[in-house]
């Protein structure tokens, strides 16, 4: 795999959702994507930055630029919040168990390329997101 | 505090949304719109989201529920200036916003929503 950049960002109050949504916007916008795929990837990034900020209690979110056969944007959103028992369950529209829509998890799914998510009751959350220029 | 200005125009209110959105000002938003309504008596509101280049499920939920206030305050609600990559992205997302009534520009929502209210009085 070719990474042409990678860092981490804090996730812990509602602000940093503005901020990385900024960061964001910028390295796709850096790797080419189209004004719909930075919309997608920006959208769906602020969703999960929301459930890590909301349901893990705060986290990271690592940012790696991709250059394979196309140019992608990989997300990661890491926390060590409380976990998601069903995930199937979580992945319906409309499930919530905060106050929300519950759009969150499929929207930022139906939104990326990739998405891939890894959870433990207790142990924290981390879903990883990839979309492609 | 920081927030988003409203402009009073005859029998309607406007909002233009000139920031990226956080969650404090979108909420901050539906508060002092539904105060104004109010105060102000106004039929009608517009909402400019021209210059959001994003708009995620909790801006889409906070624009649906000030539509929904609003109606139950007797004014009708118009968002307008909705970007393209916006309105593929919020479909996508699963968010199409039913209900709320939009148009292209402040112009077209405003005629829109002249219509809206003579049909209701």
């Amino acid at each position: 795999m070719n990474r042409l950049e990678s860092f981490s960002l804090s996730l812990r109050a509602a602000e940093d959702i503005v901020r990385m949504r900024q960061t964001v916007r910028e390295q796709a916008t850096r790797l080419g994507f189209s004004l719909v795929d930075q919309t997608k990837i920006v959208t769906a990034a602020s969703e999960l930055a929301r459930n890590t900020i909301l349901y893990g209690g705060g986290g990271d979110v690592l940012v790696e630029a991709l250059n394979e056969r196309r140019k992608g944007l990989r997300l990661t959103f890491i926390d060590k919040g409380p976990g998601i028992a069903d995930i199937a369950l979580a992945l319906q529209d409309g499930y919530t168990t905060g106050g929300g829509l519950g759009l969150g998890l499929g929207g930022a799914k139906r939104l990326s390329n990739e998405f891939d998510i890894h959870t433990r009751p207790g142990e924290g959350t981390r879903v990883t997101i990839t979309r492609w220029g | 505090m920081e927030h988003i200005p409203i402009l009073k125009m005859g029998a309607f209110l406007l909002a233009s949304i000139q920031v990226d959105m956080h969650d404090q000002l979108a909420l901050k938003l539906q508060d002092d719109l539904t105060e104004r309504i109010v105060r102000d008596r106004a039929r009608g509101v517009l909402i400019d989201i021209s210059t959001l280049d994003v708009v995620d499920s909790f801006i889409g939920r906070m624009i649906a529920s000030i539509a929904g206030m609003a109606r139950v305050l007797d004014a009708e609600t118009v968002v307008v200036g909705m970007r393209p990559s916006v309105a593929i992205t919020l479909v996508e997302l699963g968010l199409p916003l039913e209900g709320v009534y939009t148009a292209l520009n402040v112009e077209k929502g405003m005629a829109l929503l002249r219509d809206r209210v003579t049909e209701r009085s």
